[in-house]
């Protein structure tokens, strides 16, 4: 007869019995054949490749698909041929024909012409939020069946409404939205004429490394290999576990239950540069911190005082103290490892300089001030450093200090004064940073497009034109010089103050090698990655 | 019966009262709130013309009060909208991430209430003496101490540095996609596929979670029935048991713990609601995908429908286990009737 006593003693031992019996039965390293990846996956939204436009799931999708080309990630200005052979303008600069590759879709049928002129097509009649990045060539869903067509099993041209510079087009065609599915997988899938969209969201039909087994939402994706794709390592499989908190990535990439942990703080990377069993793949990202002046506040709208700011700021300080690993100071608009990007930091922390360009805007005594930030670290450190550098030269700053989306927010509605944010590039072109920063033609309330530049007001039709002419510039190596002078130029005359690019870094085990990250997140890539 | 009756529809109107007005307030909060649903949907870059046409799809460029008919309209027909995170019915969601939060809820409780009563009766039999100081504070600590702090040192002891315990997540990567979904509750589907490779491994994961959550709904539990028994102890049938000369335990768990019992239902009633509106904390530390981490992504990411499905699923769980414990109530306490 079992006592009272120790009936409870018993029971309440029985959660510990599971830890002492199976030991021997979970703690199992990772298969050599499978790859683990900690990784926060949250704001993913979809796996279509026309339709997916946020880091995460940019990444997944670039692991299943292929483009015509991708960017080059050693020599920037170039692109290298992935779908397509080869590529070729016409003297005009209006038609572009691309000779195909052999390559083939996970379901073993060769990628052709109709089916990249398919995915182009879908891609502009689904006019999903990463359609703008072809689009802007003068493709619309009425045209653009006469546009992009299958010429023959391996010819594919593309003709855009005005001359365009080859190099544009392909940089372009290099991001997610240019990916080619296989047509008749997708419309198989078609429900009520979404073109496969509702299906694609949650399975793929591409010829990239990977193919997708499945996606639990806040949990984990699991990829398993094309064998018919590019890949030629010993991965089988990938899979990608939701892990947010980065105090656990690290001890499971410390035990060895993950090969590589992706959102590690940078007290965390500290601990692990001196760790043998860890290798750190950095990469700088195509991410900018910048501080926003809007326009619509009289003190800020004097160019004096945009330079004062400029000039106040301690911008070596701030990094060395605050962001050593995962920022470093840059202070073009465009980021660096894009085509054309200027590396220069002008501003340099000269109090005197930015009093006396306050006393040239009649504003020696300073004025008050508001400055939202993102609530997430490094953000609050930042503004508070900030806060104690404009002090110096009167300028009182008020912090406030929200959750991102709601600073976003408040600055898509204009009613920020000033803004410590964060802008993410879209794609592989210094137009992308160009357009958002430099154009801004309608400045009115309800304008039809709201740029980076509208959220704060800021409209100079010089910089306008200088960016327009960039864009169109047909010569590539006279369009890089054009983005080079606007650069500068917008440097010295505009109301924002970049400062800083991002280090994005992924801690691997040292039996993992050949993970890659890109500028952008369609850049990072499984392709040569192999486990030990 | 027509008094029973008319005890019913009161009941039911309150409870039917109690979830309108959540319904109202949370879709209200969900609409004032200084965030941009449609900027959450299609990215803070896209271009003007699909941010537009995707507030129009999602509803948002309708006044609040025709958005607020349509959701109950909705409601109506048992469709809590769509997730926009992961392009789910909120619904279909809900039946993924609840039985991870019950499996968790349910197994902290039962040890929760397995630990704490005894210790809440010892401690108040013990009553000022080291044994019931002893208790008190290592009930203290149970509410002192933060839960991601003892969470991230149970995975560093047991997991990092003694290897005794398997790390976050409910389940090992060599069973991912092994097991299919039957209950959503893994310890029993892993039973039902017959895998007991697997259902010891669900078992080994969900220890260190529900240690830690039963710690804490321990602390609370004792704390009380400590509080409640010794009110019991001093009752004159406890005194006249004891003269009778019956033994101790007797009197401890044949009269005073009786009293007590109906007074632990209500505890236990709400330790649990709390437990199954999701520990997020917990969960986040130990990537448990349950309610408590779906409706904080949901919140962060300004996905409403979630937010609004998640809260009302919180609120009938609070309306039902209250209802339980009434019932209870009137089981156990002969004078409620």
């Amino acid at each position: 007869m079992v006592s009272r006593r120790n009936f409870l003693i018993g029971g309440a031992a029985l959660p510990f019995l599971s830890y002492i019996n199976l030991a021997d039965t979970v703690f199992a390293a990772t298969p050599k054949d499978i790859l683990v990846v900690a990784q926060q996956l949250d704001n993913m939204t979809s796996l279509d490749p026309h339709e997916g436009f946020e880091a995460v799931g940019g990444e997944m999708i670039n692991n299943m698909y292929q483009t015509l080309v991708r960017a080059n990630s050693d020599n920037p200005n170039e692109v290298t041929p992935v779908v397509a052979a080869s590529w070729e303008a016409d003297a005009d600069n209006k038609v572009f024909t691309f000779k195909l590759a052999d390559v083939k879709f996970a379901s073993g049928a060769a990628v052709t012409a109709d089916d990249v002129a398919f995915s182009l097509q879908r891609a502009i009649k689904m006019n999903k939020s990463p359609a703008f990045i072809i689009n802007q060539f003068g493709f619309t869903p009425e045209n653009v069946e006469a546009r992009i067509v299958a010429k023959d099993e391996k010819t594919v041209t593309l003709t855009t409404e005005t001359p365009t510079a080859i190099s544009f087009l392909l940089f372009c065609l290099s991001a997610n939205i240019g990916a080619i599915v296989e047509k008749k997988t997708v419309l198989e899938n078609e429900v009520n004429g979404d073109l496969g969209n509702a299906w694609l969201q949650k399975n793929s039909a591409g010829s990239g490394s990977f193919k997708l087994q499945s996606w639990k939402a806040s949990e984990s994706i699991a990829l398993t290999l094309n064998e018919n794709g590019p890949y030629k390592g010993n991965l089988k499989r990938v899979i990608i576990r939701h892990v947010v908190d980065p105090s656990s990535q690290m001890l499971m990439l410390q035990k060895g239950d993950v090969d590589i942990a992706r959102d590690l703080t940078s007290e965390q990377l500290k601990v692990l540069q001196s760790d043998e069993n860890v290798v750190l793949v950095r990469k700088q990202i195509a991410s900018l911190m910048l501080v926003s002046l809007n326009q619509n506040n009289a003190n800020l709208a004097k160019p004096q005082v945009w330079e004062a700011v400029k000039w106040a700021l301690d911008y070596e300080g701030m990094q060395k103290n605050i962001i050593p690993l995962t920022h470093a100071v840059h202070q073009s608009m465009e980021p660096a490892g894009f085509p054309g990007t200027v590396t220069d930091t002008p501003f340099k922390k000269d109090v005197e300089k930015a009093k006396a360009l306050m006393a040239e805007a009649d504003l020696a005594d300073g004025f008050d001030i508001t400055m939202d930030h993102y609530s997430a670290q490094p953000y609050p450190d930042l503004a508070q450093a900030i806060q104690a550098n404009l002090g110096e030269i009167g300028i009182r700053v008020k912090l406030q200090s929200a959750e991102n989306r709601q600073v976003l927010t408040k600055m898509r509605a204009r009613q920020h004064e000033m803004a410590l944010s964060a802008w993410g590039t879209d794609y592989f072109d210094p137009n992308s940073n160009a357009e958002v920063f430099c154009i801004n033609k309608d400045n009115s309330d309800d304008a039809k497009k709201k740029p980076f530049a509208w959220r704060s007001s800021f409209k100079n039709d010089e910089l306008t034109a200088k960016a327009e002419a960039a864009r169109d510039e047909k010569d590539p190596a006279k369009r890089l010089e054009l983005y080079e002078a606007l650069q500068r130029d917008f440097m010295h005359n505009s109301p924002f103050a970049v400062m800083f690019q991002n280090t994005k870094t992924a801690a691997c085990r040292k039996n993992v090698s050949g993970f890659q990250l890109g500028v952008l997140s369609n850049g990072n890539t499984y392709l040569e990655t192999n486990k030990a | 019966m027509n008094r029973r009756f008319k005890s019913l529809a009161a009941t039911l109107s309150s409870v039917l009262l109690t979830l309108f007005g959540l319904t109202v307030l949370t879709f209200l909060i969900g609409r004032v709130m200084p965030v941009d649903p449609v900027i959450a949907a299609v990215g803070d870059n896209a271009p003007e013309d699909v941010i537009l046409r995707a507030r129009a799809e999602m509803g948002l460029d309708q006044p609040i009060p025709v958005q607020f008919l349509h959701y109950l309209y909705q409601l109506a027909h048992g469709d809590f909208g769509m997730s926009v995170l992961t392009k789910n019915p909120v619904a279909t969601d809900i039946v993924r991430f609840f039985p991870a939060t019950f499996e968790l809820a349910t197994a902290a409780l039962l040890l929760a209430a397995l630990i704490g009563i005894p210790l809440g009766v010892w401690a108040a039999v013990r009553q000022g003496t080291f044994t019931d100081q002893a208790i008190r504070v290592v009930c203290l600590a149970g509410h002192s101490v933060p839960v991601f702090m003892l969470s991230l040192i149970s995975l560093l002891i047991f997991y990092s540095w003694l290897d005794i315990a398997p790390g976050p997540g409910r389940q090992d990567i060599i069973y991912d996609g092994m097991i299919d979904t039957v209950t959503g509750i893994l310890t029993i589907d892993t039973l039902i596929a017959g895998d007991f490779g697997a259902f010891w491994d669900a078992l080994a994961h969900m220890a260190q979670p529900v240690i830690i959550l039963a710690y804490f709904s321990m602390a609370y539990i004792a704390r009380m029935t400590r509080a409640f028994m010794i009110d019991a102890l001093k009752g004159e049938y406890v005194i006249t048991a004891r003269a009778k000369g019956l033994s101790l335990t007797t009197v401890i768990w044949g009269h005073a713990f009786p009293t007590v019992a109906v007074q632990l239902v209500t505890v236990m009633a709400l330790t649990y609601a709390g437990l199954l509106e999701g520990a997020v904390v917990t969960e986040t530390v130990f990537s448990w995908p349950g309610i408590g981490q779906y409706l904080t992504v949901s919140l962060m990411n300004a996905d409403m429908n979630p937010v609004v499905g998640t809260t009302l699923l919180i609120g009938i769980i609070y309306v039902g286990l209250n209802l339980i414990a009434d019932i209870l109530y009137r089981v156990l306490d002969p004078r409620v009737q």
